[in-house]
């Protein structure tokens, strides 16, 4: 009622003396933000620099107290002697091999799957649909005993290939996809159809050009989600040469149990988390944009 | 010409072929047959290594199996085993005690956080990247890290508590502490990408409302409360919606930095299923508190799904 009684002149004066008298207010709030963000960041980025402080101490400067953030003697050999211990190598080239493997088949089934849910019409589509859409909310705790007996049977276990395989198709990847491609307006492809395209050349040349963002937003999640996979490795993988790197690390804390060793155990852990800062800063746009449309969109 | 019009009601499936063809070879079958084959690679894969193992799932609920053995039917044994196992119940809590702490208090920081970031100034950027920055490490790797940050006697925490004189529990190896020392290390790692959602949320919302609200003379605290809480809701939802299916479902860091202790304070109902299923083999029993698990997942997410329309902006079910 009150917006319709001002006057548009009358409106804009005071907006204007609002954001006048504002001003001072502004600048006063700006700063307390920045205090409350600043000493937030802190609490954030602290156990960062505990973990590389921590990784480049001597052990006996790990177990001293006060702990000091800056060792006195800078020990870059940790990271030579937790590599000695354990193969990293070998966990990096796993979390590598399972899941670039993982991501390449996800855009792939997702995509044509996702084209096929969006584009094409043929009975049971939709009922096909409702299954995938119903399981999304299923627990990977419900499927990950028969699961893993079903990799018994097939041989499976303690392999790479037994990782990669139940990662190979989702309902999550395929979901995303229809979602997209359903907002691709129809045209192109009757034009494409009456030029006489197939299928397949309409979804290799029209609709995978048009979906780049959410291919890459796709791999981005997919890739991170395979990287920091944990349970599933855990119950399959037992022995070392087939180590992903998160159970690398956990098999390195559980190894040193008895008085840790942390300046190495933080060493390894630094090493970890480098390889996914580089992705996440290269991709940061799309797994940022990812972020957005998969959380609003998936409301609507 | 016409030919064309034809072609293009044919791809909507509107118009009923006539002519006496094969149902593959007429343009609708073409179609058809397209759509089952671009299906397959995924549908073969969901099959196989998603309903498959759920179904089966499902049966091995009745059953008593230690892996190598043929599978024994038991009824509905496992669940009024489960009424008697103390240790299933205690799991349980844990599990509701994990959820119902870390989201609500996981959400409301992040909503705040959106909320000072969103403000236009300069360094907001670098913010974001800092409170981000905890979701893309490895879960594992920053539970390892909170651990040594939690150790009682060199650790960190304590020792920052012990500048302000308190003396700090021994966290993880206490157990009334070890739950909440995992609550503050989950939403270190988690608060990044609810906020993100939220910082998206927020942009959306358009300008013209606050300066309509200004107008009208109201204060920051009037604003906040009638034009972005409401019209945050649906991205408040989201957020809940999937933060409390992940949390149930919380196993990582509880894996790492108790093992589920000390005295079973921190074994989740994730855990619990873990340990029943891999380190004693009880395959059934594992199965039906997974179908439990299920059943609280997907009652908490319809009981949302039926508040939603009360308090969502647009929300249509």
């Amino acid at each position: 009622m009150g917006v319709v009684s001002v006057k548009p002149e009358e409106r804009g004066r005071a907006l204007i003396s609002f954001q006048m008298g504002k001003r001072r207010g502004k600048q006063i709030g700006d700063i307390l933000t920045w205090i409350v963000l600043v000493s937030g960041s802190v609490i954030f980025v602290l156990p960062f620099l505990w973990m590389v402080s921590s990784s480049l101490k001597p052990l006996r400067e790990i177990y001293v107290f006060p702990p000091r953030f800056i060792p006195e003697k800078i020990q870059l050999g940790n990271y030579i002697e937790t590599w000695r211990r354990l193969p990293f190598h070998i966990f990096f080239r796993n979390s590598f091999l399972v899941s670039t493997c993982v991501t390449g088949g996800i855009l792939f089934t997702s995509s044509l799957a996702g084209y096929s849910f969006a584009r094409l019409r043929y009975p049971g589509r939709d009922q096909i649909f409702l299954i995938y859409g119903s399981t999304m909310m299923v627990p990977f705790a419900v499927q990950m005993i028969p699961l893993f007996a079903l990799m018994n049977a097939l041989h499976l276990v303690d392999t790479l290939t037994g990782l990669i395989l139940p990662g190979l198709c989702g309902a999550w990847g395929t979901f995303l996809m229809r979602q997209f491609m359903l907002t691709i307006p129809g045209e192109l492809e009757d034009a494409a159809l009456i030029d006489g395209c197939n299928y397949f050349s309409i979804y290799w040349r029209i609709i995978l050009p048009l979906c780049r963002p959410v291919l890459a937003t796709l791999a981005i999640f997919t890739f991170m989600g395979s990287w920091n996979s944990f349970l599933w490795p855990l119950i399959l993988i037992s022995s070392m040469k087939n180590r992903t790197l998160p159970l690398g690390l956990a098999a390195f804390q559980a190894f040193v149990a008895l008085k840790t060793p942390w300046h190495l155990v933080m060493a390894a852990s630094v090493m970890s988390v480098i390889p996914v800062v580089v992705i996440f800063i290269l991709g940061q746009k799309y797994y940022v944009q990812g972020i957005v449309t998969t959380g609003l969109k998936g409301t609507a | 010409m016409r030919n064309a019009i034809v072609v293009r009601e044919g791809l909507r499936g509107e118009v009923v072929e006539r002519r006496r063809r094969g149902f593959w070879s007429s343009l609708r079958g073409k179609q058809a047959l397209a759509g089952y084959l671009f299906l397959l690679p995924n549908l073969l894969g969901f099959l196989t290594f998603s309903l498959f193992p759920m179904a089966a799932s499902l049966f091995l609920t009745f059953t008593d199996w230690d892996l190598a053995s043929t599978p024994k039917l038991v009824g509905l044994a496992n669940f009024s085993r489960m009424m008697n196992d103390d240790l299933f119940r205690k799991t349980l809590f844990n599990t509701f005690y994990y959820t119902f702490v870390a989201v609500p208090t996981g959400v409301f920081m992040a909503f705040c956080l959106a909320l000072l970031i969103n403000r236009k100034m300069r360094g907001v950027l670098i913010f974001r990247l800092i409170y981000f920055l905890p979701n893309i490490t490895l879960m594992v790797a920053a539970a390892i890290v909170w651990q040594w940050i939690y150790q009682p006697e060199f650790g960190l925490v304590n020792y920052l508590l012990s500048l302000i004189g308190i003396e700090g529990p021994r966290w993880c190896y206490d157990s009334r502490w070890a739950m909440p020392a995992i609550i503050i290390m989950s939403n270190w790692h988690g608060i990044g990408y609810a906020m993100l959602i939220f910082l998206a949320g927020l942009q959306g919302i358009p300008a013209e409302l606050y300066e309509a609200a200004i107008v009208d003379g109201a204060s920051g605290w009037q604003q906040l409360r009638h034009i972005t809480v409401p019209l945050l809701s649906p991205a408040t939802f989201f957020v809940i919606v999937t933060s409390l299916i992940g949390a149930s479902q919380g196993f990582d860091q509880f894996y790492i930095m108790t093992h589920g202790g000390p005295a079973f304070s921190t074994t989740t109902l994730v855990l619990y299923i873990f340990n029943n299923g891999f380190q004693y083999f009880k395959m059934g029993y594992a199965s039906s508190m997974a179908a439990v698990l299920f059943v609280v997942i997907l009652v908490m997410t319809l009981v949302q799904m039926r508040v939603a329309k009360s308090w969502v902006y647009g929300f249509e079910a």
